[in-house]
């Protein structure tokens, strides 16, 4: 039995959560397929098929598969699944999104946002917001997964797959995308960023999270925020990273005028190095912080801008 | 228009739950329940579609044990009608749960069933996703707007690099996302009244579906603790680990 992965891509480009799933899929026996659907998605393709360890890269390029909704996909990786043993996506939304269509539509159970696979049937995963980890063992003849993408590094790109194009059909036609507001930025994702400066509460507005563009500058990083500065208004959805938002893992994560929630935590407390500036000192986000700077934002990090 | 609302009580979201010291279970021994956050926001929509006109019933009904009673009242407090409990002692999963609440659609015939996207025990994101494939209906996950047009539902749904809108027909499945409303608090006469609302008990047994777990726990541990940090005085100070200590930075 083979390995099934679903890509994660804009039809131009491969999203490197992509590669992350496969370094995953290295861990069970089988060849690694790719699944590509999308429209006009020959890129997404063409770098699919250049992922070190991937065997076959299969392509349903239809205008159905353009922006990735749940009922079509479900229903295309349904059809091509009896040749797989294992299904997995990343955790993105378009991940969360189509997978537990698909399991449900196998009568299978999904084993969610695994963190470690410790055989072709049993996986670690974090429940409570990673206060606990479970290990998991699923009786199901299929697996479907979502990956962490955070637990596994990204595989390289330097192999050459065989191509197979799907001729795979399939519109329920009881969905239909309208619009999109996709952020347009020149910094790296979150997701896959090495250094990320996250804003709080403590930035009291959407203008002061300037100050933390200007650092973000200089590092290459990414911008975040807490739950709380979100549903401020402060800065768009795209930019929460905690439990149920974003998880993150990068060489450095600075936390400014953050508190720490647990929900918080969660999403980014597997960081290599955390930095926490809040001129709180009991903030809870100093216990998971390798260095903490108890100070006024507003004077701390322009001076940190400053010096860098 | 009839709405279905599934809730799930679960921990309360500011507990910090630790795994048990045999590592066999979570240690929920005298914790605080509550209804789960996400579904907390399901009934508030569920409850602005009945006070904007667009709606005329509101169901909430959830699988548990007896317990959860406790947090039906709740959803009846904010504003549901009636509630449903499908009572069974298993710790049911996901899909258990999905087939469960495809039963209670089947007899209720709701045109929007609203849940919460994901519950904060088990982390799995699963259930509404799962209902929708039973029962063949559309989909709108992670919602934060949702608009009633005719007979298909306008939903936009927080997504990795932003916002997408979608049409789905009715009936559909749509699952809350945080910035879908701020849920109200339930009012003493509304906590009152609600104790006069009617919630029925089916057993899980009587809807006929296989709800035996799939998955097995075969221990649940605690995460790798981060070792101490430290506090630095000055900004200098912290740039200078970043570069010689932590080497992160150049």
């Amino acid at each position: 039995m083979s390995i099934l992965v679903i890509a994660e891509h804009d039809n131009e480009e491969i999203k490197a959560s992509t590669n992350n799933v496969v370094t995953a899929a290295t861990n069970l026996e089988g060849d690694i397929h790719v699944l590509v659907a999308g429209s006009n998605c020959s890129g997404a393709k063409d770098q699919a098929a250049k992922i070190s360890g991937v065997a076959r890269v299969l392509v349903a390029d239809s205008p159905e598969y353009e922006h990735c909704l749940a009922e079509n996909i479900a229903d295309l990786i349904v059809a091509i699944s009896a040749d797989y043993s294992h299904i997995l996506s990343p955790a993105t939304t378009n991940g969360k999104n189509y997978m537990p269509r698909v399991s449900a539509l196998l009568d299978v159970a999904q084993i969610s946002d695994i963190t470690a696979i410790e055989s072709s049937d049993t996986f670690e995963r974090p429940i409570y917001a990673g206060n606990c980890i479970a290990t998991v063992q699923n009786s199901d003849s299929k697996k479907v997964i979502t990956v962490r993408t955070t637990a596994f590094d990204a595989a390289q790109n330097d192999g050459s797959a065989e191509v197979v194009d799907l001729q795979e059909s399939h519109n329920l036609g009881i969905s239909e995308f309208i619009k999109e507001e996709i952020a347009e930025s020149d910094r790296p994702e979150l997701t896959s960023a090495d250094v990320i400066i996250s804003g709080g509460r403590g930035m009291q507005n959407g203008d002061n999270f300037k100050i933390l563009e200007s650092v973000a500058d200089k590092l290459g990083a990414a911008i975040g925020a807490s739950r709380a500065a979100v549903d401020s208004g402060f800065v768009p959805n795209d930019y929460q990273v905690g439990q149920t938002g974003k998880i993150v893992a990068p060489n450095l994560y600075i936390a400014v005028g953050i508190s720490g929630a647990i929900q918080h935590l969660a999403g980014m407390k597997d960081s290599k190095v955390i930095v926490a500036i809040n001129k709180d000192e009991d903030a809870p986000i100093f216990q998971v912080a390798d260095y903490g700077l108890v100070a006024d934002l507003f004077t701390a990090v322009p001076e940190l801008d400053a010096k860098l | 228009m009839k709405i279905l609302v599934p809730i799930k009580r679960v921990v309360d979201y500011n507990v910090k739950v630790r795994p048990k010291a045999d590592e066999s279970g979570v240690d929920l021994n005298n914790v605080k329940m509550a209804i789960n956050p996400f579904c907390e926001i399901a009934v508030e929509e569920a409850v602005r579609l009945k006070e904007g006109g667009t709606a005329t019933e509101i169901i909430a009904v959830t699988v548990g044990s007896s317990a959860s009673q406790e947090q039906l009242r709740t959803a009846l407090a904010l504003g549901a009608d009636r509630a449903i409990l499908v009572e069974t002692e298993i710790e049911v999963e996901p899909l258990a749960i999905a087939k469960l609440l495809k039963g209670v659609v089947e007899k209720e015939s709701p045109d929007l069933v609203i849940l919460g996207k994901q519950a904060i025990d088990g982390d799995n994101n699963q259930t509404s996703q799962m209902l929708a494939a039973l029962t063949g209906y559309a989909q709108a996950t992670f919602a934060s707007e949702l608009k009633i047009e005719g007979e298909k539902a306008v939903v936009t749904r927080e997504v990795d690099g932003g916002l997408q809108t979608i049409s789905v027909n009715l009936p559909c499945i749509v699952s809350t996302d945080l910035r879908l409303n701020e849920p109200r608090y339930a009012s003493l006469p509304n906590i009152m009244k609600a104790k006069q609302k009617p919630l029925d008990v089916i057993e899980a047994g009587s809807l006929g579906v296989d709800i035996e777990p799939r998955n097995k726990t075969l221990k649940v541990s605690p995460p790798p603790v981060r070792e101490a940090g430290i506090i630095v005085e000055t900004v200098d100070d912290l740039v200078d680990k970043l570069k010689n200590e932590a080497k992160v930075i150049t």
